[in-house]
């Protein structure tokens, strides 16, 4: 049995927690080789190939593949596919892109966002927001599948696998990039951070967001949003934890100003630790919550920003 | 042009959703069921294409239970000129998986060739995030997904699309597949004197044998539970309080 795993890689950078955390989910299943694909993926490859239990990385420097847009991504995997009895992927926005498409054009049923890998056919997935979680067997040929990366554990680098070159890009001349809004950040990655401080509606306005920006720096924490927040313009979207956001599982998750609607729960309620500060001491946060403050954000976030 | 919108009948997404003892589904019987969400938000974005007159049609379409019925009367009410419901189950817990309806969907794509078909980014009860892709993949067309903003020029669109390290911007070849996000637009409501006028719109009642498509699941489910939750915590009285909880518990 032998698995593809698709790298994500921005800019000629691997998202190395995301692919670490997908390998720990599939290296149980067989050899795993990993695909990078795009012009000036060299140094993505090689430190692919450093990460354990990457049996070989398969490198497609074509410019054609980059910023991964999903018609010729999906078309070299479909080229590539017919030896793996896998296709997956740590579930970021471009692997949701890409593996449905390929599972269509194998006549496979996709399997999206899988938590635990039981055996080759067997996978638990979360559904309505997470509200039930599902066991799944699937018979078709080929199981394409995202995972969710939040619950486990990335495997260490230390490996020397084999870079090999292939593929080129047949032009589909069906779409092309125009351009990236990406906000240069030195703080933590939000799927990884270890530590993220989110902010809600109870913000109330962008420059007051700063309140929560002031104590993820203080804690070295990323910083997440409620869909309100980001609705209102408080955040920008890709900082959004929830149902269709990013889902974390960092050590301490700090929700602040956000009611906990089960969307939001969805995106964080398997953090290690989690404090809510609310004024509202109903607010559903708090069932979730290991410590809750009930109190005005406004007077506890700076002297919790002094204190800590 | 005209514009296909693939609308799906889901559990109300302010209804807290219950785990049968048997760990055989979620209980779906007698509970309120809506429009998806994103749905209402692709919906909403056709009526403005043919109000900013770059659209002549909306035609919705939905592959469920007869009960599905609803959900279209709603798009109608909301705007949408026609509706085609497809019977593919007697049963409310029978989900039609994105695979059988995106072939579902192609099939009505070659009999209606319409230039566009704007869907959800994601059902809010299986969670897929498929359907869209699929459809684009079966029909060999460009897709575009989580679309924030789209702008339609002749044979292009230009899609803003939220991604995880922010915004990204495509252009696509038309005809083309979007799969909509949150922040497209703000869903409009149905007036009362537009759901009156829905109820007479045109509604086509097909079978997934009238488009050759076998609906028969991949995926066969198992079982479902409830997640595990988690232990009651604390109510601090302070900062101070929270701060010496934080340290003692070594996450800070
Ligand atoms: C299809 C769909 C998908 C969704 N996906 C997501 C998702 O991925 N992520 C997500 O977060 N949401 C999502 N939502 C939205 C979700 O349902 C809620 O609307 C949203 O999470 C609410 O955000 P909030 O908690 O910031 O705002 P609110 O619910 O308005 O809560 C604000 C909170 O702030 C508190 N507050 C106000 N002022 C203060 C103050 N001065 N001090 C202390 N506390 C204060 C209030 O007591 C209140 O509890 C989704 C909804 C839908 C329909
Ligand atoms: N049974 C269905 N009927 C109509 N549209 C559907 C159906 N299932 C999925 N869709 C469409 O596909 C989108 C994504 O759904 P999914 O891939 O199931 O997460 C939805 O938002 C709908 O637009």
């Amino acid at each position: 049995m032998a698995v593809l795993l698709l790298a994500d890689v921005t800019n000629g950078a691997l998202a190395t927690d995301a692919v670490a955390k997908a390998l720990a989910a599939v290296v149980p299943l067989g050899d795993v080789h990993v695909l990078v694909a795009g012009q000036g993926g060299d140094a993505a490859a090689a430190e692919a190939a450093t990460l354990t239990g990457v049996s070989k990385v398969l490198f497609a420097p074509d410019h054609g593949f980059c910023h991964t847009l999903a018609e010729p991504v999906a078309d070299l995997i479909v080229g590539m596919g017919a030896d793996y009895t896998h296709i997956a992927a740590a579930g970021t926005s471009d692997a949701k892109n890409v593996l449905p498409r390929v599972a269509a054009l194998l006549d496979v049923m996709m399997i999206s966002e899988v938590v635990t890998v039981i055996d080759a056919e067997t996978f638990e997935r979360p559904i309505y927001a997470g509200n039930a979680i599902q066991t799944v067997t699937s018979s078709d040929k080929v199981k394409v599948m995202t995972i969710r990366t939040a619950g486990f554990e990335a495997v260490a680098a230390g490996n020397a696998a084999p870079v090999e070159t292939i593929g080129t890009a047949a032009s589909t001349g069906l779409s092309e990039w125009v351009e990236d809004k990406v906000a240069a950040s030195d703080r933590p990655e939000l799927t990884s951070a270890g530590v993220v401080v989110s902010g809600g509606r109870g913000l109330g306005s962008q420059a007051d967001f700063a309140l929560i920006e002031k104590l993820a720096d203080k804690l070295g924490a990323a910083v997440g949003a409620s869909r309100a927040a980001v609705d209102s313009g408080y955040a920008p979207n890709d900082w959004q934890v929830g149902q269709t956001g990013k889902v974390v599982a960092p050590n301490l998750y700090v929700a602040v100003g956000i009611s906990g609607a089960i969307q939001h729960l969805a995106g964080m309620k398997d953090s290690k630790i989690i404090v809510a500060i609310n004024k509202d001491e109903e607010a559903p946060i708090f069932q979730v919550a290991d410590y809750g403050l009930v109190a005005d954000l406004f007077d506890a976030l700076p002297e919790l920003t002094s204190k800590l | 042009m005209k514009v296909l919108v693939p609308v799906k009948r889901v559990i109300d997404y302010n209804v807290k959703v219950r785990v049968k003892a048997d760990g055989s589904g979620v209980d779906l019987a007698n509970v309120k069921m809506s429009m998806n969400p994103f749905d209402e938000i692709a919906v909403e974005e056709a009526i403005r294409l043919r109000e900013a007159g770059k659209v002549e049609e909306v035609v919705a379409v939905s592959i469920g239970v007869k009960q599905a019925q609803e959900t279209l009367r709603t798009a109608l009410a909301m705007g949408a000129d026609r509706a085609i419901l497809v019977v593919a189950s007697e049963d409310v817990h029978q989900d039609i998986e994105p695979l059988a309806v995106a072939k579902i969907l192609a099939a009505i794509v070659k009999e209606e060739n319409p230039g566009l078909v704007l869907c959800g980014k994601q059902a809010i009860d299986n969670d897929m995030n498929a359907t869209g892709q699929m459809l684009s993949a079966l029909l060999g067309w460009s897709q575009a997904t989580f679309a924030s903003d789209v702008s339609i020029d002749g044979d292009h669109a230009t899609v803003t699309r939220e991604v995880d390290g922010g915004l990204q911007t495509i252009k696509v070849k038309m005809p083309t597949i979007i799969s909509v996000d949150l922040r497209l637009n703000e869903p409009r409501y149905a007036s009362l004197p537009n759901i009156m006028k829905a109820k007479k719109k045109p509604l086509d009642e097909k079978t997934p044998a009238d488009y050759g498509v076998d609906v028969t699941p991949r995926l066969n489910v198992v079982k479902t539970v409830e997640p595990g939750t988690r232990k009651a915590g604390i109510i601090v009285k302070s900062v101070d309080e929270l701060v010496a909880k934080l340290k003692e518990a070594g996450a800070v």
